[in-house]
């Protein structure tokens, strides 16, 4: 069952070619974490490769904060863009679909077709709005779970998420250790620190203080809070360089004005005008509604919790191998972050493989084809194809 | 394989938890998995043999030995092993001492400079030796502390350190009676197996 085509004119090396999304509906009612039931759901979700015959092969990607179902292709030979982890899934490419089933879906609370706060709320006819209910990582692994029992598929070959992805990719480990062999955790943490909390605020203070934001209920007010949501995206889009990054991608151009002495009018750098215009572009495209929800389950993420705050307590649940990357000017989710992970793997005896990678790009680094991350990434997914080959 | 991995293995128990210092592209991590079925992890440094040790399925942590084992808990391995990387580290002696700490047991091996080539080399030439074995130049050379088998043993004598077993490797890579008799002079490899 796959949704993936590679027409002759499109066979662009390395791409999945054209994919289209698909929605599933889920008629029976989802208890969520803050008691809530979601009496019914749809998700949206892309598949790359083929399901083998036992059904070995399938690997889950968990997206981050802004990601969705489209992680790979091109939904149509006009398509600008391609998914938003191409460089990472595709023949030949770390993830690669001659050998692995990708199922990528858009989680729910999303944006892109899953149920979310843009949806109609069966009980009162109108969109759930700020009305939908919080969200924590394990809602997401509980809706995966029913994607995967959909699929028929008993374990995961491998879990891959970046970022938040990489928490729901944790959390899974815990949750159901029988049903993931290989547990992929790239630029991610524990739990965030005080830091990442307040930027996520800022991000959603910007958001709520939009005089269109209408307490959560804009759509029914015929608005967007298009402002506070471009506001947010550029504070959460700072966070997620670094300073040499922007340095080099902007340092301080101008783009307009001068700013020799004597000179009026208005003078505009080249950063602003990029944040800008990316704040723009995102509030075209994101919900608000959804960014405050996925930023709170963000912050409410904290693997040790429920095992009184140790985390090598929590990893002895764990039965699968761990993969840790992380990236050396990613200050968000920075390497000290992924080597807390890794230690207490360690101490938990789980196995655990983990690569620090020079990069400049900041947190973005994990969406980036950097060679020697795509080469670790390739080696570690060439260790999950072999076990499959072993296992058939 | 090396002939000092060779010699490691049969002091390695079935089903050990290995952590395997500087562990290169997994070569010994991946033999005594497959033949001791050790659980191992080796910390390494090197791009190339982190990614070649992922490749051959072996766990593989990257870390600079040099900042030290304080993530690691006392006692956490039957067995620390460190393979011709005592000799690249800034202080080797507070190393070892950490191994002792993390592992139960330790293996060290070592390119002995005492071996009568260097000796001769250093001694006829004046200048710092390079060989096939280490051709390193002195300026671009990751080994910053040579030791030879006699500062070796000083050591573990200064520190208490238990030596359970050693061997040493000749320059035709096996044991022989009269390297056996005068480890310093006719060693080129040192093999100690370590413990408190």
């Amino acid at each position: 069952m796959t949704e993936t085509s590679s027409p002759d004119s499109l066979a662009t090396p390395g791409s999945v070619g054209i994919v289209t999304p698909q929605t599933l509906h889920f008629d029976q009612p989802l208890r969520l974490s803050c008691g809530v039931d979601l009496p019914q759901h749809d998700i949206v979700f892309e598949t790359y490769g083929q399901l083998n015959a036992d059904k070995s092969n399938a690997v889950l990607i968990c997206h981050a904060l802004s990601g969705h179902h489209h992680a790979a292709g091109r939904h149509s030979e006009a398509d600008r863009k391609p998914g938003w982890w191409d460089s990472c899934i595709g023949p030949g490419k770390p993830i690669d679909t001659n050998h692995f089933f990708v199922l990528s879906i858009n989680n729910i609370g999303g944006c892109h077709g899953s149920t979310g706060p843009r949806s109609i709320n069966p009980a009162t006819g109108k969109p759930w709005g700020a009305s939908f209910p919080h969200l924590r990582c394990r809602d997401w692994v509980e809706s995966q779970r029913l994607m995967m029992r959909h699929f028929g598929i008993d374990q995961w070959a491998a879990i891959v998420g970046g970022s938040l992805g990489g928490m729901q990719a944790m959390r899974w480990s815990l949750e159901y250790p029988d049903e993931v062999r290989h547990c992929l955790v790239i630029a991610s943490a524990m739990k965030l620190s005080a830091q990442n909390i307040a930027f996520n605020e800022v991000a959603r203070q910007a958001i709520t203080s939009d005089p269109d934001f209408h307490g959560g209920d804009y759509l029914e007010h015929n608005t967007l809070p298009r402002t506070g949501l471009a506001l947010a995206r550029m504070v959460g889009h700072i966070t997620y360089l670094s300073e040499d990054g922007m340095k080099q991608k902007f340092g301080r151009e101008l783009k307009a004005g001068d700013l020799r002495l004597g000179s009026v009018g208005p003078v505009e750098f080249q950063v602003e005008s990029y944040l800008r215009h990316q704040g723009e572009t995102f509030a075209n495209s994101f919900d608000a509604n959804t960014y405050i929800l996925m930023t709170r389950a963000l912050d409410y993420f904290d693997l040790a919790r429920e095992y009184d705050d140790d985390p090598v307590a929590a990893f002895r649940h764990a039965k699968c191998s761990f993969f840790v990357v992380s990236f050396t000017s990613d200050w968000r989710f920075s390497p000290a972050r992924s080597r807390e992970i890794v230690d207490a793997l360690v101490a938990a005896n789980r196995p655990v493989s983990y690569a620090e990678i020079e990069a400049d790009h900041g947190h973005d680094a994990f969406l980036i084809p950097i060679p020697r991350y795509m080469q670790a990434f390739h080696s570690y997914m060439q260790r999950v194809k072999e076990e499959i080959n072993h296992a058939s | 394989m090396r002939h000092d991995l060779t010699l490691i293995q049969p002091w390695i128990q079935q089903g050990a938890r290995v952590l395997d210092l500087g562990c290169g592209d997994g070569t010994l991590l991946a033999a005594l998995r497959d033949q001791r079925g050790a659980f191992g992890i080796g910390l390494e440094i090197d791009h190339d043999n982190i990614n070649q040790a992922l490749a051959r399925g072996v766990n593989v942590i990257e870390h600079d030995l040099n900042t030290g084992l304080a993530n690691f808990r006392d006692n956490s391995f039957d067995m620390v092993v460190m393979t011709m990387a005592l000799q690249t580290l800034r202080y080797p002696h507070l190393v070892i001492d950490e191994m002792l700490r993390v592992g139960r047991e330790c293996v060290v091996t070592f390119p002995n400079f005492g071996y009568w080539r260097s000796r001769w080399y250093l001694g006829t030439k004046g200048k710092m030796p390079v060989s096939k074995f280490l051709p390193y130049t002195w300026y671009d050379t990751p080994n910053i502390h040579f030791c030879t088998v006699r500062d070796f043993d000083q050591l573990c004598e200064d520190k208490g350190i238990r030596i359970l077993n050693s061997r040493y490797i000749d320059a035709s890579n096996s044991q022989g009676a009269l390297c056996a008799r005068m480890p310093n002079l006719l060693s080129v490899t040192a093999v100690y197996h370590i413990s408190k």
